[in-house]
């Protein structure tokens, strides 16, 4: 490749060939781009790894087996994205996950099976009272998952702003809580503020049952059972299920990856356009306006809208220098706390591991494994994260993606995928090879302990701690939610105020990434509501 | 009390003794007074996902199955029906509609050329007698075979990997519409490349006595690719997506209908592709030329649902939509601004697409696609109307069903 020569550089200013240029092809810079396109705007978007999804990504880490590396369900994606764009024509295809069971620790188990009536009779099992209390559980959490829906398709207004748009925005949230009514409002306040632990103690008796339901709880954040603030998180398995008549919670066929591809080539059909291998190094500043991106190859792309698809430390601190910030935004991104928690087990197995439990194989295995025996369980996992160590006995999240969709691993044989939680990103001592092994170790330990024939089926295992999500990902310090969810990082707030409404202070560049509102799982809110913003 | 037992009204197919102990929560249904498996599982996700990603079997030995032999076979059938027969090779299978003498459809099926002079037609109806009745004159032999014949659907992505560990037969070889005679682990069937899901898929006709082992063949050898026996309420989502229509659900036979307004001509049933403008003399033909020349007074096509309008609908009564997770069957009108223009006859929302869909009759011109139009929904006892958009059918067709 010849540079072009000064003279040729001097004489044309020619117009930038792209409207808008995304940085980071994961899920919400996808959608982003695919929503901008659709608006007529020329976008390119530049991904640093060979593949785009970011941490929706399948690969085949040891041949014949697919593993979605690092997210591995979906139950967010917005039923608006989907049919916006088409996303069944390009490959999404949702195959459905039914039960959870719980393995006890008294060699029993408890399950939420698909039937109603058989879940119903399992809860019995255990809990005549907690089987009925499932019932108007299930139907306050409706109404509150209702309450919040309408919030996590909103631009988030400044309550702190005189602008007609954030008070016709606080007029609209306003308005919005009042009908709820105070039982409902109540309720809605509790959950923003209580432990999960605490919340659902106020409903259930058996141990176990508190213990899998408050798990969903604390999944991405450093939070424990009883922290305050983890029962918000709650809410968010509650979300899926209004969409339930859209029915799209489950597993992707051909794993996450399948997702990001699927939106991909929506943005490509609708003339967005993709570069892999194209890591952007900084963003262009000129008079506090952002001119375009320069590669890390030293080439410059110039448009007039640059978005960043990464998180808040990566998009405010590391691709901007920070004089081009106010300084106290600088400082509150610096305070916006990731402290990655959890890890990843992908294993490629040469059967199906059997469980104590229930023995056999089984339809169970076409579901999730909670290992969340108890309350106290998960607490003492969060204990050893608290003082800087990986749980010893850990909280997981398994499934069996190859029970789902055959063609995640050869005929007969299997991939298993292990959630795992507490690996904590600042261990003491730090992330080296021989603690990712030791945490890989633990994991493995633990589940023997359910199933014990795990071993001996073990043809390839893939640990991944948070720092390797950070490397791998860019993810800062391996936060799944570019952030933790915890209300003083959500809203308005998230990722800071003043800077919540996909804007920075750089005319010109914007955020599309998880780490702003809404945020988290593979929802793409966020980079359909800053698609949005950057077309208004 | 006497302790003798009561005679079931329904009849078993011969898989029975498999699918039996797999309906765990007796879902049972009649279909042409057999019992079969509705949904094997309480809900048909699962079986549904396998017709689309995997590999689904189904028991569709309710099916009437007629055997047709002798010199004037072929003559017979295409006298009855409005493909051209004479044009059907030996191992292929025409799927075709027939019709009364005014063109109106009595039935629908497959017809499968066994030999030059041997035919297996198949039928949602009893059809010996009108078979019998066009076969006056002719050097022909029926049979009922319906009873000794066991059918197996074997539906979906995975199918054909399956079934070739099974077989001789080279089935990458084996077209659309195809059959060979062959054997699945020594047993002889006849395996078809037919189906009523739209999806890559056979159909396996087997001897009853030798059905259980053919399904546990199946079985074993499809475990390890994720095969999942199905039931009709998963073959009804997937034939809706395939917009497939379905005797008495979309449509009433000629033979049964009490007033005009109950029939349809092929025309009517988007089955122009299947009446032969240029066969000899055929039960309807004076009546479909004139209907192909003049037009006909209504079209079958799809209606895709738009979300946002169910969405406003349910929340006026503050829910969010609810929709059924199996196929619906009831009539539903269809309303163009004041007027009602035709009606829904059965509809879905389907899993794999994200819409809500629905199969509908449809006025002139309003089934020209793209039109808008709305479909009645009863949202907490009250009639509302959701927006729609007609479709040209099907809904869904993947490449892999024909390649």
């Amino acid at each position: 490749m010849t540079a072009p020569s000064p003279a040729a550089r001097r004489s044309s200013p020619v117009a930038p060939k792209y409207d808008a240029i995304i940085i980071g092809g994961g899920h919400n810079g996808l959608v982003c781009a695919a929503y901008l396109a659709r608006a007529g705007r020329k976008t390119l978007v530049l991904e640093r790894r060979p593949l785009v999804g970011g941490a929706a990504v399948t690969e085949q880490i040891f041949p014949g087996f697919k593993f979605s590396v690092f997210s591995y369900v979906v139950s967010l994606l917005r039923p608006e994205i989907i049919r916006d764009l088409d996303l069944p024509g390009h490959g999404l295809q949702i195959l459905p996950l039914e039960s959870t069971v719980t393995p006890l620790d008294n060699g029993d188990y408890l399950a939420g099976w698909a039937d109603p009536d058989e879940t119903r009779r399992e809860l019995m099992r255990h809990s005549p009272r907690d089987a009925e209390a499932a019932i108007e559980f299930g139907r306050l959490m409706h109404h509150m998952a209702m309450a919040v829906k309408p919030i996590l398709g909103m631009v988030p207004p400044d309550p702190s702003s005189l602008a007609p748009s954030d008070l016709r925005g606080l007029l609209k949230l306003g308005g919005h809580l009042r009908d709820l009514g105070a039982e409902r409002f109540h309720a809605l306040y509790k959950l923003m503020t209580m432990s999960s632990a605490d919340y659902l103690d106020e409903w259930y008796e058996f141990d176990p049952l508190k213990a899998t339901k408050s798990a969903s709880g604390i999944i991405g954040t450093f939070l424990g059972p009883r922290s305050p603030g983890s029962a918000y998180v709650l809410l968010h398995h509650y979300m899926g299920e209004i969409d339930g008549a859209f029915r799209a919670w489950g597993f992707q066929k051909g794993g996450t990856g399948a997702i990001s591809e699927a939106i991909a080539s929506a943005a490509c059909s609708l003339g967005a356009e993709i570069r892999t291998n194209a890591t952007v190094e900084r963003v262009l500043v000129k008079d506090g306006r952002a001119q375009g991106v320069v590669l890390e190859n030293g080439d410059e792309i110039a448009a007039p809208i640059v978005v960043s698809g990464l998180d808040p430390r990566r998009t405010f601190l590391q691709l901007v220098d920070r004089k081009e910030l106010p300084g106290d935004l600088a400082e509150e991104v610096e305070r916006y706390k990731f402290r990655g928690s959890s890890g990843k087990v992908n294993l490629a197995l040469s059967g199906l591991p059997e469980f104590t439990c229930l023995p056999g194989v089984g339809p169970h295995h076409r579901g999730a494994f909670s290992i969340s025996p108890s309350v106290e369980y998960l607490e003492r996992a969060y204990d050893d994260a608290k003082y800087g160590n990986f749980s010893r006995h850990p909280y997981m999240d398994i499934v069996f993606p190859s029970m789902i969709d055959p063609g995640m691993a050869p005929p007969g044989k299997h991939v298993m995928s292990i959630f795992v939680q507490y690996a904590p990103y600042n261990i003491a001592g730090g992330w080296d090879d021989a603690r990712r092994e030791a945490f890989g170790d633990a994991v493995i330990k633990t589940v023997a302990r359910y199933a014990p024939n795990i071993e001996s089926l073990i043809l390839h295992r893939q640990v991944l701690t948070p720092a390797d999500i950070e490397r791998i990902t860019g993810l800062s310090e391996g936060n799944i939610f570019q952030g933790e969810l915890a209300l003083h990082q959500l809203f308005f707030l998230r990722p800071a105020a003043k800077s919540a409404k996909y804007r920075t202070p750089i005319k010109g560049y914007w955020q599309c990434g998880a780490g702003t509102h809404p945020g988290g799982g593979i929802m793409g809110a966020s980079g359909r509501l800053a698609a949005m913003e950057i077309i208004s | 009390m006497s302790s003798a037992a009561v005679a079931s009204i329904l009849k078993t197919t011969p898989f029975h003794p498999r699918t039996s102990p797999l309906v765990r929560a007796q879902t049972w249904r009649r279909w042409a007074g057999y019992q079969v498996a509705s949904a094997y599982e309480p809900h048909p996700d699962r079986e549904y996902a396998a017709i689309r990603n995997a590999a689904a079997l189904l028991d569709v030995s309710p099916l009437f199955k007629y055997r047709i032999s002798g010199p004037d076979a072929a003559r017979l059938l295409d006298r009855m029906v409005t493909r051209d027969v004479a044009k059907c090779r030996v191992g292929q299978v025409l799927y075709t509609p027939w019709c009364d003498v005014h063109g109106k459809v009595i039935d629908d099926g497959t017809i499968s050329r066994l030999d030059d002079q041997t035919f297996r037609l198949t039928s949602a109806e009893p059809n010996l007698r009108w078979l019998s009745m066009n076969a006056v004159g002719l050097d022909v032999v029926i049979e009922d075979v319906s009873e000794r014949t066991g059918a197996l659907a074997l539906q979906g992505p995975l199918s054909r990997t399956i079934l070739q560990l099974l077989t001789p037969a080279d089935l990458s070889t084996l077209k659309y519409f195809r059959l060979v005679n062959t054997t699945v682990r020594d047993i002889p069937v006849t395996i078809s490349r037919t189906g009523y899901t739209g999806d890559l898929g056979y159909e396996l006709w087997v001897d009853a006595e030798r059905a259980v082992p053919l399904w546990d063949a199946l079985i074993a050898a499809g475990t390890p690719y994720g095969i999942t026996p199905a039931g009709i309420w998963a073959l009804d989502l997937a034939r809706i997506e395939a917009g497939l229509v379905m005797l008495d659900v979309d449509y009433f036979s000629a033979h049964r209908a009490m007033i005009e307004d109950q029939k349809s001509s092929p025309f009517e049933l988007n089955l122009a592709w299947t009446v032969s403008a240029d066969k000899g003399p055929h039960n309807g033909r004076r009546a479909l030329r004139a209907e192909r020349t003049a037009g006909s007074a209504w079209g079958f096509v799809g209606l895709d649902v738009d979300w946002t309008s169910l969405e406003r609908i349910y929340a006026e009564r503050g829910l969010p939509p609810q929709l059924p997770t199996v196929a619906w069957r009831t009539s539903s009108p269809v309303y163009k601004a004041a007027n009602q223009i035709g009606y829904a006859t059965s509809g879905c929302w389907s899993p794999l697409l994200k819409k809500y869909l629905a199969l509908a009759h449809l006025t002139a011109p309003h089934f020209t696609p793209n039109t808008d139009v709305e479909l009645e929904v009863t949202v907490e006892h009250r009639r509302k109307r959701a927006s729609a958009v007609v479709k040209k059918l099907p809904f869904f067709d993947p490449p892999r069903k024909k390649e």
